[in-house]
């Protein structure tokens, strides 16, 4: 049988505040347990939430990015469970006014094309803090620094029919809530964490299937792993004519193994309801507007704008538009660059190629965009050949000079662009060839002209110490050639 | 000393004819000889109450005393002291030392005030009888030398109990139902409870945090002003706190009363009500006729619904606020846990009182998927509707009467076993915590040798007014001043 893969994905977002959502308590990542932890963040008794407006502003900054709707008045609900970590008995969320309504993200594919997925919604809450079963023999200990870190869980619309689609979208919205400034986007220290609903129905089928949610998901190849193997273990169930149970798994990426957390019989009933602790908070158009002003030029415009003024194709474009970083880089290469298309050419082949085999960031790169740009400008002016271009790369990474110009001069890498002395060049050449020229002056089939062509090249690069301008010599052996 | 007011004692002190660290003494020594009877204090923080008279007289020799410079008063044992033993008179806290103040301590102590200890109460703030306190019940100095042991009525039984007896001149409480009100007209003492949000509630352990609020207890109208002065205000760590302006309370008190319009709530005067408590607040409101107010029976037609909608709403949020209580980080913890569910299970079973498990109870069935609709949502409709009755009658009248409970101290253990009847107890101050308007308790004769109080409704934020109001009725009448014998 043929099966329809339905998925929904649930992301919880670490908001980059300095401070915790509802205390003073400071945010930062790796700090000694239960050092940023206040009287607020421990419930002590008769303490009281107290709003942090930054958290506010970066979920309306990550709404308008997302096309969304604006929830104008934001109401705190209180979700009850029991769990160490969890220290009021409740997490402060939302549940029917969340502070994010319905919105959309554009996802680019493989095959070119591009999809829409549709948000639910996205609401504030606050995170729990760390149980740690490992360092206490036969004791769990807490640590709370983490909670009451503002978090936003998004919701999506279950519109993602692959893990490809769910992968893309989920780099799509990494890349998003990164480049607006609101997350750091560290996925190790758990700052994006996934959890992944998927269906299964008969093909062409309008009914959903049952389905299970697979929790925090931390990469996007366990992410990616997780899918595959939980479409393949719904697919296995429903062929042999069973039935799916509609539970909570947890996926081991290391063994690529999930187990059954709680069905849906065990949930919890969380009781929400609004917290009295905390006013609704109405967001008027002051504060979106400046909001608004706040965000960066996001990933989809700068895409646009790559194409409009850098005449770039759209995969060149997207993929120098959706990191931030990367855009910046390639936008001062190309300035430098003269040769827009080159300097994309260039920032996407060399230059990333080199950043994946060093394991580096663009930010850790030991080359400057502007640095690069002066390479790319000497390639299109033809004062150097493009293997030539590459020792100069080379040179220039390693830190063996620090300006394109000065290598080439002192590494003898400028091309020889007088025709006259190529013309030369390729007469003696020629001369020495007698046999190969009239072999290729008999051929007819133009495509066996072309390939003989390279047999000269060789020859020629090596009279002209590998300095002679490829693209003339071809020129003028096309022409000489001919007669 | 003992038997003068906040305002007296402040002019006392001034004046030089006293010391704190005397005064202080003198009070400290009345409640070591005489609370055992009573049982009104949890906690007596004597030496750190002489080192803060010390402190005053210092302050009073450079010439920077105020008001509360080196008067002596007590805080309910639900506000957070910094470094002094909170317990909420619930086992849970017994051992809890707070490592902070509630924003209502630390106005106190920047007023220079001296706090003698903490006053009893029912535990978490949950009774009407201070019965329910881990640290026994609380006998009101009423009745007694009829060999009698009455309640002094809860949840701020101690605070109240403590006034009457002289063992304070005055004492913070909480008012979530009652909690200030019916105490204070159960113990012959004047009580204000502030409009919600008028005082901090940071570091007040919470019971129903829509309801819940700090107030004040003393034995005249004018001393509740010189509180409610270093109470008020908003409070950057209560997001539910007000900000808007605080007046000086005091200035206002001596306004006359001619052209008041009095409303009477037919619903409060109804048969839950025995005559003999109506006639005194029937004879009460004839004395504000006498100083030139009109009266008009007023309706608040959905004031019979209160009682239920209370008792959904406030156990719902209790039973969140509760939630806390786990035996995880603080407070009490049953002994060997054999694992996660037995740690809570215990901990709880054995921390909290049969009241509060009540409440946290019917607050979770409340709460409950299937049942959500059915109570929450609907008492907060009720909740609007009584909102608006309260609103509609203040467009007539500037304040309502009323009696605070339907009959005078009872027995203790009288109504332990029927906690319905226990609840009818405030069946005329609950519809004022649902509504969130202020309201007062102001002596107003006896029944049977027992106190009897008038309630006194205001408008949103007008407890200058109810202030103004109570202080001219004590003016011309000294129910006030009745000591018990």
């Amino acid at each position: 049988m043929q099966w329809d893969i339905v998925i929904g994905l649930e992301i919880h977002v670490q908001l980059a505040t300095r401070t915790k959502i509802f205390s003073g308590s400071s945010t930062a990542f790796g700090a000694e347990p239960n050092t940023q932890a206040s009287a607020v963040d421990l419930a002590m008794p008769g303490t009281l939430p107290v709003p942090n407006e930054q958290a506010f502003r970066y979920a309306v900054m990550f709404g308008l990015a997302v096309n969304a709707e604006i929830g104008r008045r934001s109401v705190f609900d209180r979700k009850n469970y029991f769990y160490p970590d969890l220290p009021k008995g409740y997490q402060t969320t939302q549940l029917d006014h969340p502070i994010v309504g319905p919105g959309f993200v554009d996802i680019d594919l493989a095959d070119g094309s591009s999809k829409r997925v549709r948000i639910h919604h996205a609401h504030l809450e606050e995170d729990a803090g760390k149980s740690l079963h490992e360092d206490f023999h036969g004791m769990t200990g807490i640590d709370l620094n983490r909670a009451g870190t503002p978090l936003i869980e998004i919701v999506t619309e279950p519109d993602m029919n692959s893990a490809e689609e769910a992968v893309a979208f989920a780099r799509k919205l990494h890349s998003l809530v990164s480049s607006i400034g609101i997350c750091d986007g560290d996925m190790s220290q758990g700052s994006l964490r996934f959890d992944v609903n998927i269906s299964l129905k008969p093909k062409g089928s309008d009914e959903l299937g049952t389905r299970t949610e697979t929790k925090n998901l931390n990469s996007f190849r366990f992410m990616e792993q997780a899918i595959a193997h939980e479409v393949e273990r719904q697919m296995d169930i429903l062929e042999d004519g069973g039935r799916i149970i509609q539970e909570t798994r947890l996926y081991n990426g290391d063994r690529d193994e999930s187990r059954s957390m709680r069905s849906k019989e065990e949930a919890n009933d969380y009781r929400y309801f609004p917290c009295p602790d905390l006013l609704p908070v109405v967001i008027d158009d002051a504060f979106i507007e400046s909001a608004r002003d706040l965000l960066p030029e996001l990933p989809d415009e700068r895409k646009a704008r790559f194409k409009e003024q850098y005449g770039l194709n759209d995969y060149d474009a997207r993929l120098l538009s959706d990191d931030a970083r990367m855009a910046a880089f390639f936008e001062e290469t190309a300035g430098h660059g003269k040769d827009a298309k080159l300097a994309a050419n260039w920032v996407l082949g060399e230059f990333s190629a080199r950043l994946n085999s060093d394991d580096k960031t663009v930010a850790q790169a030991p080359i400057t965009g502007e640095q690069l740009g002066q390479l790319v400008a000497r390639i299109a002016d033809n004062t150097v050949s493009s293997s030539g271009a590459k020792k100069v790369f080379e040179a220039l990474w390693k830190g063996d000079g620090d300006n394109a110009d000065a290598i080439i001069e002192a590494q003898g890498l400028k091309q020889v662009s007088d025709t006259g002395a190529l013309e030369q060049m390729v007469d003696e050449v020629l001369a020495g060839m007698p046999d190969q020229v009239a072999q290729y002056q008999q051929e007819t089939d133009p495509k066996k002209q072309k390939k003989m062509l390279g047999g000269f090249m060789g020859p020629l690069m090596k009279a002209s110490k590998g300095q002679g301008n490829p693209k003339l010599f071809n020129e003028i052996l096309l022409k000489k050639l001919s007669n | 000393m003992h038997n003068k007011s906040v305002a007296e004692l402040s002019r006392e002190l001034e004046s030089g004819k006293i010391s704190s660290v005397e005064l202080t003494r003198e009070f400290l020594d009345r409640i070591k000889a005489e609370d055992s009877q009573y049982n009104s204090f949890i906690t007596v923080t004597e030496e750190q109450a002489m080192a803060d008279a010390k402190a005053a007289d210092e302050k009073r020799a450079a010439g920077k005393a105020e008001v509360w410079t080196g008067v002596p008063f007590a805080h309910k044992d639900i506000f957070c002291t910094n470094g002094a033993t909170t317990t909420a008179g619930s086992k849970m806290l017994a051992n809890f030392v707070p490592p902070y103040d509630a924003t209502v301590t630390a106005n106190f102590r920047a007023a220079g005030a001296v706090c003698l200890g903490k006053t009893n109460m029912d535990e978490f703030a949950m009774g009407s009888s201070n019965e329910s306190s881990f640290f026994g019940p609380v006998t009101n100095p009423w009745g007694l030398s009829n060999g009698e042991k009455r309640v002094p009525g809860g949840s701020s039984g101690g605070s109240a109990a403590a006034i009457a007896a002289r063992l304070t001149p005055a004492a913070t409480a909480t008012d979530t139902g009652g909690s200030i009100r019916q105490p204070a007209a159960l113990c012959g003492i004047t009580g204000l409870k502030p409009t919600y949000g008028r005082v901090s509630r940071f570091g007040m352990i919470a019971f129903a945090s829509s309801l819940d609020q700090g107030g004040t207890m003393a034995r005249t109208a004018e001393d509740n002003a010189l509180m409610l002065n270093v109470m008020a205000g908003f409070d950057p760590k209560d997001s539910t706190s007000a900000d808007r302006a605080v007046p000086d309370y005091t200035a206002t008190l001596n306004e006359p009363l001619k052209g008041l319009r009095v409303g009477l709530p037919k619903e409060y005067f109804s048969d839950q009500l025995s005559p003999a408590m109506e006639q005194q607040v029937r004879n009460a409101v004839k004395e504000y006729e006498k100083l030139g107010a009109t009266v008009k029976e007023v309706s608040l037609p959905h004031a019979k619904l209160a009682i239920a909608a209370y008792y959904v709403i406030a156990p719902a949020e209790a039973s969140a606020n509760l939630s806390r209580f786990d035996g995880v980080r603080y407070g009490y913890r049953c002994d060997d846990p054999r694992d996660l569910s037995d740690l809570y299970t215990r901990t709880r079973a054995e921390g909290f009182g049969g009241e509060v498990k009540r409440r946290i109870l019917v607050g979770t069935y409340a709460l409950s998927a299937g049942y959500f609709d059915a109570y929450y949502l609907k008492a907060q409709k009720v909740r609007r509707l009584i909102q608006q009755d309260f609103i509609n009658a203040f467009k007539d009248v500037d304040v309502l009467m009323s009696p605070v409970s339907p009959s005078p101290a009872f027995v203790q253990g009288e109504k332990t076993n029927d906690p319905v009847t226990m609840y009818l107890e405030d069946i005329f101050t609950i519809a004022v915590n649902l509504a969130g308007v202020p309201a007062m308790s102001v002596p107003a004769g006896f029944v049977d040798g027992l106190p009897v109080g008038l309630q006194v409704i205001g408008n949103y934020f007008e407890e200058a007014r109810l202030l103004n109001v109570a202080h001219q009725f004590q003016q011309v009448t000294d129910w006030h001043q009745k000591l018990p014998q």
